[in-house]
């Protein structure tokens, strides 16, 4: 059992779901969150106040997966997410202790089965 | 005339010649609104300006003089009160040609462009509205009668156009929409322009209910086009303009306004028909024509596209150094001194 997080650009979040769906993998969740990863600045004015912007929106997916399930999904959003440019993001994979479908109480690899 | 000379106070008809400068001005300047509404999201600021100031010379001036000038659409008997042909029909196909000359945004039929706030689209048709009243009773040029008949038509047309829309919107989709009634609302208003003085109130009724169909599915069908008019103008703008020229040389009476024409149905025949066909068909293929052939010359100055990964990034951002919803989080404040070198907006990487 292993939670892959991955922060990726929200202009790519359409593909990254679409080349997940195609994998198979149709259980997530998605978060808007900002960041900093080293990209270029943004220099933004306001009324003569100019500030940089050093947060990025960026969206994070958070997927359960069953151990066989990850390289699938690393792979999945690694090819529809990269642009080349800094600032695609990053994929952690962490593990998990415990999951369960509060539906039907299955626990692990159960849980994260999709429902036919 | 240049820098407004000879343009002073005295009267010009019935209102100070001044006046009439600055009340036509907003007729002029509503149509770079119009047609930046086909453009957003990727054209660049400085070929937009340069587009629109040449389009307003070029064509704008030239079809407004047709029309409202002394020229041969107006001598030939066009009726267009308040800008149907002028403003509408001329924006409308400015829209379409220059969404066609652009192509779509990056993400255009890839994935969904919604709007992104719908109480703004609604607050928006609100004030479009009220602003309406000032073009059509304006057009008057007068406090007088037509000027109330004008006024009355203008609340009218967009009513029984949301009237229509409605009906059409619960038999088509099955829902009844607001960002829908938004834009029933517009197209009746621009339905009504060109006859907000010469038809009855009863006219205008009709007139709002049966000119915004054709838009209606116009829009569900250019949605599914690799057409990216991103605001629908040629739909809305365009197409209502179109319907209420027409629908003008159908139910014009010279019972509610001597200084009109009879339409149609009004023992007219179809000669009033068919000069208002005419007005509409000249002032699109000059529009047309022109617009495309001003875009091709900016383009030759100046690239017409943003980059694609600055319109990935926003306009707000790259061309412009604002957020147009900024938060403010993570934001640090800059020194003149720290200020780092912009290269469009983007700062310079070591």
């Amino acid at each position: 059992m292993k939670l892959v997080k991955a922060i990726v650009r929200p202009s790519r979040l359409p593909d990254v779901l679409r080349a997940l769906y195609a994998a198979d993998i149709t259980g997530l969740t998605v978060s808007r969150v900002r960041g900093h990863g080293g990209e270029v600045e943004v220099v933004e004015t306001y009324r003569g106040t100019t500030v940089k912007m050093e947060m990025h929106d960026k969206v994070m997916i958070d997927i359960g997966v069953s151990d066989t399930f990850v390289d699938i999904a690393v792979d999945a959003i690694c090819g529809s997410a990269a642009t080349g440019n800094v600032g695609d993001g990053k994929i952690f994979v962490l593990p998990v202790e415990r999951v369960v479908r509060v539906r039907t109480g299955e626990e692990d690899v159960a849980a994260v089965t999709p429902v036919r | 005339m240049a820098f407004l000379a000879g343009v002073g106070l005295e009267p010009s008809g019935t209102t100070p010649h001044l006046l009439f400068m600055g009340f036509q001005g907003t007729f002029a300047i509503i149509t770079a609104a119009l047609i930046s509404g086909a453009l957003v999201e990727r054209m660049k600021f400085v070929s937009y300006v340069v587009f629109i100031g040449l389009w307003g010379l070029a064509v704008y001036a030239p079809v407004c003089h047709w029309v409202w000038g002394g020229g041969w659409l107006g001598g030939m008997g066009a009726l267009d009160f308040a800008g149907g042909a002028v403003v509408h029909v001329n924006a409308g196909v400015a829209a379409l040609v220059a969404a066609r000359v652009l192509g779509p945004r990056k993400d255009y039929g890839r994935e969904a462009l919604l709007p992104h706030n719908v109480p703004f689209v609604l607050l928006g048709a609100g004030v479009l509205w009220f602003g309406w009243f000032g073009f059509n009773g304006g057009s008057a040029l007068a406090a007088d009668g037509i000027a109330a008949l004008a006024l009355v038509n203008t609340l009218l047309a967009p009513a029984a156009g949301i009237f229509a829309w409605t009906l059409l919107d619960r038999f088509t989709t099955g829902k009844i929409t607001a960002v829908g009634i938004a834009t029933a609302i517009v197209v009746g208003l621009v339905a009504i322009t060109p006859a907000a003085g010469f038809v009855s109130p009863g006219g205008a009724l009709a007139l709002g209910a049966f000119g915004v169909i054709p838009s209606y599915y116009l829009i569900r069908w250019r949605t599914r086009t690799s057409l990216d008019d991103s605001l629908d103008v040629f739909a809305a703008h365009g197409m209502g303009g179109i319907m209420g020229a027409l629908l003008t040389g159908v139910l014009a009476t010279t019972v509610i306004n001597s200084g009109g024409a009879n339409g149609l149905l009004f023992g007219g025949g179809v000669t009033q028909l068919g000069i208002q066909a005419l007005s509409v068909l000249a002032v699109a293929v000059y529009s047309g024509v022109l617009t495309y052939l001003i875009l091709k010359l900016v383009g030759l100055m100046t690239k017409l596209r943003a980059d694609s990964s600055d319109e990935g990034l926003g306009m707000d951002i790259v061309a412009h150094g604002e957020e147009a919803y900024a938060t403010g989080e993570g934001a640090v404040l800059l020194n003149e001194a720290e200020a780092p070198e912009r290269v469009n907006g983007l700062t310079k990487k070591d």
